[in-house]
């Protein structure tokens, strides 16, 4: 078992020397780890690649929650794009509605990738197929979005966590955004370097990120924060673009985001004892939903 | 390295809404069917810390019946598993508890049927990965991401070697293993994973060397 990169300096470092992208050190890594071939590897991604597409086509389609608590925003939102007004941009917009579209499906109980989890899983397609009317990427470039994704994810999941219970919502779209940022820096021609700082800037900005779901469901606000770990996603890697930099070193960043999950109270991981969800109305949706009875088997 | 493939980060396809609570807990379930050897009769399943507080709004519930009837995290009939349970035979109880286990999405599985029971509990680490911590009230970590073997057995000099013996005979490679015991001289567990899914007739052999009790597969 060959671990080529533990951190992100590692992977940085490494990508450079070898003059290899990050999505390449993450398929060499796999190829590794797991003993089998980058046809078999490439061939995995391109099935969760398509999930993810067909994911965005239902979504845009319009779904519903059974709760009813989500669902149809991805299609106002595509609707508002075409009226020609947004005022935040086209692409940016695109890459929101995508994620949502994402999340409703999720929400609605349908099939989706979980990307690094399936509360989070809207950011990484939301952007790559906002990006791909842009950049117009070949689908190789399109699997090697999510394996530049995942290698990001990889360093949180083994340094911090990705799971809202243990690290709260700044592990899951935080996460999510900060995979996407780096991605999309790779995909629009940046270096390792300007990836990690994409990545850094969108975590900075998501850290602290409680996770609060009403009535414990993974629908209010779940959706809408994948929408903005979208838009996070692709300011901070038009910034990393155009040369801006983070003053804290990504690895640094993670680890401030692991700390901070663990000074987090319980109340505010995934409890549904706290924040949004203990609002009055947070409360009042619960009780309507699950009412007093406790469902069981006989 | 709590994670090793990027399909751990980008993946599993599943059936929404929580990687950590629906598609980890239908694993929990699948694992916990395999270590049975067969589908139960009856489980109760208790749950703890954030599973016990939103196991009904993330589907925990449902996943973790479906995986008991082993389904995988992206088959469709997650969705009526309670339904489908009832068709099967398996009768199923929820208990949400206070106490607080290391993990904040921790289920423990008590199954049995006519002829046994067991005890399975599992965490659920995120993005879908799952952990076994106890199997029968032995401490042990188990990624069920390897097929491994369990071997409930007495605590006796040579049980070890004649397992390994027998794995070798059969040209299985081990790639960890673990030894735990309640008490010395009583009853121990090992834990081996290993390179390629375990053929039922090894089982069976090894079922048959002096002093053990039990011996349970999962498949990969």
């Amino acid at each position: 078992m060959d671990v080529l990169f533990q951190n992100v300096r590692e992977l940085v470092e490494r990508a450079d020397k070898e003059g290899k992208f990050i999505s390449e050190l993450m398929i060499e890594q796999e190829m590794a780890m797991s003993g089998r071939t980058r046809e078999v590897i490439m061939a995995q991604m391109d099935r969760n690649l398509t999930v993810m597409e067909e994911a965005v086509e239902r979504g845009l389609k319009g779904v519903q929650s059974v709760t009813g608590l989500t669902g149809g925003d991805a299609v106002l939102i595509q609707n508002y794009i075409a009226t020609g007004k947004s005022l935040s941009g086209d692409l940016l917009l695109d890459a929101v509605s995508k994620a949502v579209a994402t999340n409703e499906v999720n929400a609605a109980m349908g099939t989706i990738c979980a990307t690094p989890t399936a509360g989070s899983a809207g950011v990484v397609p939301g952007t790559l197929f906002a990006v791909q009317n842009k950049l117009n990427p070949t689908r190789e470039q399109m699997i090697r979005f999510l394996f530049t994704s995942g290698a990001f994810g990889f360093v949180v999941a083994n340094n911090a966590s990705i799971s809202g219970a243990a690290g709260g919502c700044q592990a899951e779209v935080g996460s999510a955004a900060g995979m996407a940022a780096a991605a999309i820096v790779e995909m629009a021609g940046g270096t390792p370097q300007q990836c990690a700082e994409g990545f850094a800037i969108t975590l900075k900005n998501m850290l602290g990120l409680v996770c609060d779901p009403v009535a414990g469901l993974v629908e209010v606000p779940c959706v809408k924060r994948n929408a903005m770990g979208a838009a996070n996603a692709l300011v901070a890697a038009d910034m990393a673009l155009a040369g801006v930099t983070s003053r804290i070193p990504c690895d640094e960043v993670i680890g401030a985001m692991y700390r901070i999950g663990q000074a987090m109270s319980p109340n505010l991981k995934e409890t549904a004892r706290g924040g949004l969800a203990a609002t009055p109305t947070g409360r009042a949706l619960a009780a309507k939903i699950f009412g007093g009875a406790v469902m069981q088997g006989e | 390295m709590k994670f090793t493939s990027v399909f751990d980060i980008i993946g599993p396809v599943m059936i929404g809404p929580s990687s950590s609570h629906t598609a980890g807990a239908a694993r929990i379930g699948r694992v916990a069917r395999d270590l049975f050897g067969r589908q139960p009769k009856y489980v109760k399943i208790y749950l703890y810390g954030s599973f016990a507080e939103t196991y009904r709004g993330h589907g925990t519930d449902i996943a973790i019946v479906g995986g008991l009837l082993d389904y995988d995290t992206d088959d469709e009939r997650i969705k009526i598993a309670f339904e489908n349970a009832k068709q099967a035979g398996l009768s199923f109880e929820f208990i949400p508890e206070t106490a607080n286990r290391e993990h904040p999405n921790t289920a423990r599985l008590v199954m049995g049927d006519d002829e046994s029971e067991m005890s399975v509990e599992g965490i659920s680490i995120g993005g879908g990965k799952i952990e076994i911590s106890e199997v029968n009230g032995f401490k042990l970590r188990l990624t069920g991401g390897m097929p491994a073997i369990l071997v409930v057995h007495d605590d006796r000099a040579g049980c070890i070697a004649n397992v390994a013996n027998c794995l070798a005979m059969h040209d299985v490679n081990i790639g960890h293993m673990e030894v735990s015991r309640i008490e010395r001289g009583l009853t121990a567990l090992m834990v081996i994973e290993v390179d390629q899914n375990i053929d039922e007739r090894i089982i069976e052999q090894i079922s048959y060397i002096p002093h053990i009790t039990k011996v349970s597969k999962i498949n990969n």
